[in-house]
C-alpha cells in the first residue's frame, strides 16, 4: 500500500472514469469482460444452487425433498442455466474477452459497440431465463426433446426457448468479433505462426460459434412455433420425425461441447509454457490440433443418438469420426506434458489448476471413448455414467482451466495480486470435491443408475452419500476464490506488469492495462513462448 | 501507425479510434459481414435439411401441395426481387462515383421493390389462410396424388409442406423485413450526403446482406413452387 501513497495510480482501464454509466455504457472491451464476469458468475452461482438441491435429493433412495415434477425441473434448469449462461459465455466472453486485443496487440475488438450489444443480449436473455425460472420453470431436460417439449410438456418451454434463442445471438457476435479481430487487427509483426496459442483455441472456438450457433437457433424457432402454432415438423402423430430433431439439436449442441473445452485448452497452453519457463513442445501441433477439433467435432453429433433408431451403419461411422477426435485431444495432453519434461516446474496456483485440468480431462476424454464405442455405449446410455463422464470434461476440465486462467490473468486484470497460498489450497478443494462428487458417478452409472430420476434403489446409497458429500466441499472450492479475489481488489498486494516473468503482448503492458492497452503499438520481432528470453519471476518483479 | 490515440483525430472523420487507417477499418466491416452471412446460410441451412427430407420421404403430397401454390405471384415477385438487388449495385456504384442524387433514387427503388414484394407475399398469404392451408386446427388440403386422381393427398404430409413453407418463406420475409429497416436508415444517410467515394462501407455490407436475402430466394422458389410442374 506504501506504493499507492507515494504515486498516484496511474491512469488505467479502470479509473479513467467512474460511475454506472460509464460502464453500462462502455465500449471497452476490458470493461466489457469485467460485465460478463459479473453477470455469469450470477449465473454460475444460480446453477450451482440448482446442482446443490439435486444432490440432496439423491442424499436418500426416497423422493423425500423434492416431488418428481420439481426433480426434473431442477436438472433442467441446471443444465440450461450452467451450460448456455456459464460455460458457453464463460472463458471467451470474459477472458477472451480481455485478452484476445491484449495478446495480438491491439487496442480493442474489431467492433466495440457489437462487443457490447451481445453483453446487452445475453442479459436480455438472462432476464428472460429468470422470469421463466421464478414463474414456473421448465421440464423438458436441457435437451428440449421432442414430441415431448411441442406436444405434451405443460411447462413454460416457449419461454426458455426464446431466452436461450436470444443468448446464441450473444454468443454468435463474441465469436464474429473474435474471428474478425484475430483477422484484420494483429500488430505489424504478430504473424500467425507467433499467436499465442489462446488465440488459436479461440479462433476454432469461434468458427464453431458461428457455424453451429445458427442451427440451434432455426431448431429452438421451428419448436416454439410448432408448440404455439401445432406445425407437426417434429411430431410423429403428425408426420413429423422427432429424430430430425435429435439431428439438428446435437449439430450445435455437440459441438457446443468444443466451445466450452477449446478456451479451456489455450488457458492451460499458456500456464504450462510459463510456469515450467520452456517454449511450448510443437507449437503447429497444438495450434492445428485446436482446428482440428472444431472440424471433428461437427462430424459426431449423432454418438448422442445410437439407441435413438438411427441405422446400424451410420452408427458405426459416427462411432469411428468419435474415436479421431480423441487423436488432436491427446495431441494436446501429450504436448504439455513434453512441455513439463525437465522444465524447471513451479506450483503456482494456475499451475495446480492447470495440472487438475490435465488428469480431469483426461479421464474425461477416455471415458468419452467408452461412450463412443458401440456395444458398451448401448449398456451404459442414459446412467450416471454419462453424467459423470460431461461433467469430467466441462466442469473438470473447463471449469479448472476457466478458474486456472482467472487466477493467471487477476493481477492484469485487477492490478493486485491474490494471496497465494489461499489459491493453492482453492485448487486442491476444487480437485478433491471434484473427484469425490463424480468418480462414484462412473460406478453407479456402471452398476446401472439411469439419469434424470429423483430416487433410486437403496443398495446406490453409499455411493450417492460420497457423491453429495463431494458436492458440499466443491461448492466451498468455488466460493473460496470468489471471496479472496473481492478481498484482494481492495487489500492485494499491487501487481507489477508480469509477476509471472510470462511471455505474450499482455505482460508488457502495465497491470491493469490502459483504456488503449498499448502506449506505442507493439512490433513483434519475436517467436511466442520466448523463455529462453524471458527472466525468471524474481527478476521481472525487481525490474518491474 | 498512430502511436497514441490523440494522434488519431481526425484526418479520417469516419475512422473509428481503435483502427490503424481505413482500409483496415473497410476490410473488418467487409470480413465480419461475409462471416455473418455464413451464419445465415447455416440458420436456413438447418430448414433447408428439414425440407429436403420429408421432400425425399413425402414427394408425391409435396408435389401436388406445391401446385396449389400461386406460381404466377411467384415468379413475378422473383422478378421484383431481381431487380431490387440491381437498384442496390446500382446504389452502391452510385457511391463510389460520388453522385448522390442518384445514390437517393436507386436506393427508394429498391425500398419499394422491397416492399412490393411483401405486400405481393401478403396477398400469397392471405389466400393460403382462406383456403385453410395454414397448419393448425383448421387445416385442410384437397387434392390427389399425381398420376392416381382417386387417391388423396395425405392430410398430415400436405401440412408438414405448408409448415415448411409457412416457416421458410416467413423467415425469409422477416429477412425482408429487417432488410427494409436498414435500407430506410442508408436512404436517410444517403439524402444527408454522408457517403462518399472514400467511405461508404455501410451501403456496400447492407447490400450484401440484401442480396443474401436475394439469393435465399432464388433457392425458395423452385424448391416450394416449382415441384414437378411438367404436364
Amino acid at each position: 500500500m506504501a506504493t499507492a501513497v507515494i504515486a498516484p495510480e496511474r491512469e488505467n482501464y479502470l479509473n479513467q472514469e467512474y460511475g454506472i454509466k460509464s460502464w453500462l455504457l462502455t465500449v471497452d472491451h476490458k470493461r466489457i469482460a469485467l460485465l460478463y464476469l459479473v453477470s455469469i458468475t450470477f449465473f454460475f452461482f444460480i446453477g450451482g444452487f440448482f446442482a446443490l438441491l439435486i444432490r440432496l435429493e439423491l442424499l436418500t433412495p426416497a423422493g423425500d425433498l423434492v416431488q418428481a415434477d420439481t426433480y426434473n425441473k431442477l436438472f433442467t434448469m441446471h443444465g440450461q442455466v450452467m451450460v448456455f449462461f456459464f460455460l458457453i459465455p464463460s472463458i471467451p466472453a470474459v477472458l477472451g474477452n480481455f485478452l484476445v486485443p491484449l495478446m495480438i496487440g491491439a487496442r480493442d475488438l474489431a467492433f466495440p459497440r457489437i462487443n457490447l450489444l451481445s453483453w446487452y443480449l445475453y442479459i436480455i436473455a438472462g432476464i428472460l431465463m429468470l422470469h421463466c425460472m421464478l414463474t414456473g420453470g421448465v421440464d423438458t431436460g436441457w435437451t428440449f426433446y421432442t414430441p415431448f417439449s411441442t406436444a405434451f410438456s405443460n411447462t413454460k418451454v416457449i419461454e426458455a426457448g426464446l431466452a436461450i434463442f436470444i443468448s446464441g445471438f450473444s454468443s454468435i457476435l463474441t465469436g464474429l468479433n473474435f474471428v474478425v479481430t484475430i483477422h484484420r487487427m494483429r500488430a505489424p509483426g504478430m504473424t500467425w505462426n507467433r499467436l499465442p496459442l489462446f488465440i488459436w483455441a479461440h479462433y476454432a472456438t469461434s468458427i464453431i460459434q458461428l457455424l453451429g450457433t445458427p442451427v440451434i437457433a432455426v431448431t429452438l424457432v421451428l419448436v416454439v412455433l410448432e408448440r404455439a402454432l401445432h406445425l407437426g415438423i417434429f411430431d410423429p402423430t403428425r408426420g413429423g420425425d422427432p429424430l430430425l430433431f435429435q439431428h439438428l439439436f446435437w449439430f450445435y449442441s455437440h459441438p457446443a461441447v468444443y466451445i466450452m473445452i477449446l478456451p479451456s485448452m489455450g488457458v492451460v497452453t499458456e500456464i504450462v509454457p510459463c510456469f515450467s519457463r520452456k517454449r511450448i513442445f510443437g507449437y503447429n501441433f497444438v495450434a492445428m490440433s485446436s482446428i482440428a477439433i472444431a472440424v471433428f467435432g461437427f462430424l459426431v453429433w449423432a454418438h448422442h443418438m445410437f439407441v435413438a433408431g438411427i441405422s446400424l451403419y451410420s452408427a458405426l461411422i459416427f462411432s469411428a469420426l468419435s474415436y479421431l477426435v480423441a487423436v488432436p485431444s491427446a495431441i494436446k495432453v501429450f504436448n504439455w506434458t513434453a512441455t513439463m519434461y525437465k522444465g524447471s516446474i513451479r506450483f503456482s496456483t494456475p499451475m495446480l489448476y492447470a495440472f487438475g485440468f490435465i488428469g480431469l480431462f483426461t479421464m474425461g476424454g477416455l471415458t468419452g471413448l467408452f461412450l463412443a464405442a458401440l456395444g458398451i455405449d448401448v449398456h451404459v446410455t442414459d446412467t450416471y455414467f454419462v453424467i459423470a463422464h460431461f461433467h469430467y470434461i466441462m466442469v473438470g476440465g473447463a471449469v479448472m482451466g476457466y478458474l486456472g486462467g482467472m487466477h493467471f490473468w487477476w493481477p492484469k486484470i485487477s492490478g493486485r495480486m491474490y494471496p497465494e497460498s489461499l489459491g493453492r489450497f482453492s485448487a486442491l478443494i476444487v480437485f478433491l470435491g471434484f473427484n469425490l462428487t463424480f468418480f462414484p458417478q462412473f460406478i453407479l452409472g456402471y452398476l446401472g443408475m439411469p439419469r434424470r430420476y429423483w430416487q433410486y434403489p437403496p443398495e446406490f446409497q453409499v455411493l450417492n452419500v460420497l457423491s453429495t458429500a463431494g458436492s458440499t466441499i466443491l461448492a466451498v472450492g468455488y466460493l473460496l476464490p470468489m471471496v479472496y479475489f473481492l478481498w484482494s481488489m481492495r487489500y492485494g498486494k499491487l501487481a507489477p506488469a508480469n509477476p509471472w516473468g510470462a511471455s505474450g503482448l499482455e505482460w508488457t503492458t502495465t497491470s491493469p492495462p490502459p483504456t488503449f492497452n498499448f502506449e506505442h503499438t507493439p512490433v513483434v520481432d519475436w517467436e511466442a513462448y520466448d523463455y529462453e528470453n524471458i527472466p525468471a519471476p524474481e527478476e521481472a518483479r525487481v525490474a518491474g | 501507425m498512430p502511436d497514441s490515440p490523440v494522434a488519431v483525430e481526425h484526418h479520417e472523420p469516419m475512422l473509428q479510434h481503435h483502427f490503424a487507417d481505413m482500409e483496415q477499418q473497410r476490410q473488418a466491416s467487409s470480413l465480419g459481414m461475409w462471416l455473418f452471412l455464413a451464419t445465415e446460410v447455416m440458420f436456413f441451412g438447418g430448414m433447408f435439411c428439414a425440407y429436403l427430407i420429408y421432400r425425399y420421404w413425402y414427394f408425391a403430397d409435396f408435389a401436388t401441395a406445391s401446385k396449389s401454390l400461386d406460381i404466377t405471384l411467384g415468379t413475378v415477385n422473383t422478378a421484383v426481387l431481381i431487380c431490387s438487388s440491381l437498384t442496390v449495385v446500382l446504389a452502391v456504384r452510385a457511391a463510389q462515383l460520388g453522385k448522390r442524387q442518384s445514390q437517393v433514387v436507386y436506393l427508394a427503388l429498391t425500398l419499394v421493390l422491397g416492399l412490393a414484394f411483401l405486400g405481393i407475399k401478403g396477398i400469397e398469404w392471405t389466400s393460403k389462410f382462406k383456403e385453410h392451408h395454414v397448419p393448425g386446427a383448421s387445416f385442410h388440403f384437397e387434392g390427389s396424388v399425381p398420376g392416381h386422381p382417386d387417391q388423396p393427398v395425405d392430410q398430415q404430409h400436405a401440412q408438414i409442406f405448408f409448415s415448411l413453407y409457412f416457416a421458410m418463406t416467413g423467415m425469409h420475409a422477416l429477412h425482408m423485413v429487417i432488410g427494409v429497416g436498414i435500407f430506410s436508415y442508408l436512404l436517410y444517410c444517403a439524402w444527408k450526403g454522408r457517403y462518399t467515394p472514400e467511405y461508404h462501407t455501410p451501403l456496400e455490407n447492407s447490400g450484401l446482406y440484401w442480396h443474401f436475402v436475394d439469393i435465399i430466394w432464388i433457392y425458395l422458389f423452385p424448391l416450394l413452387y416449382l415441384i414437378d410442374r411438367k404436364k
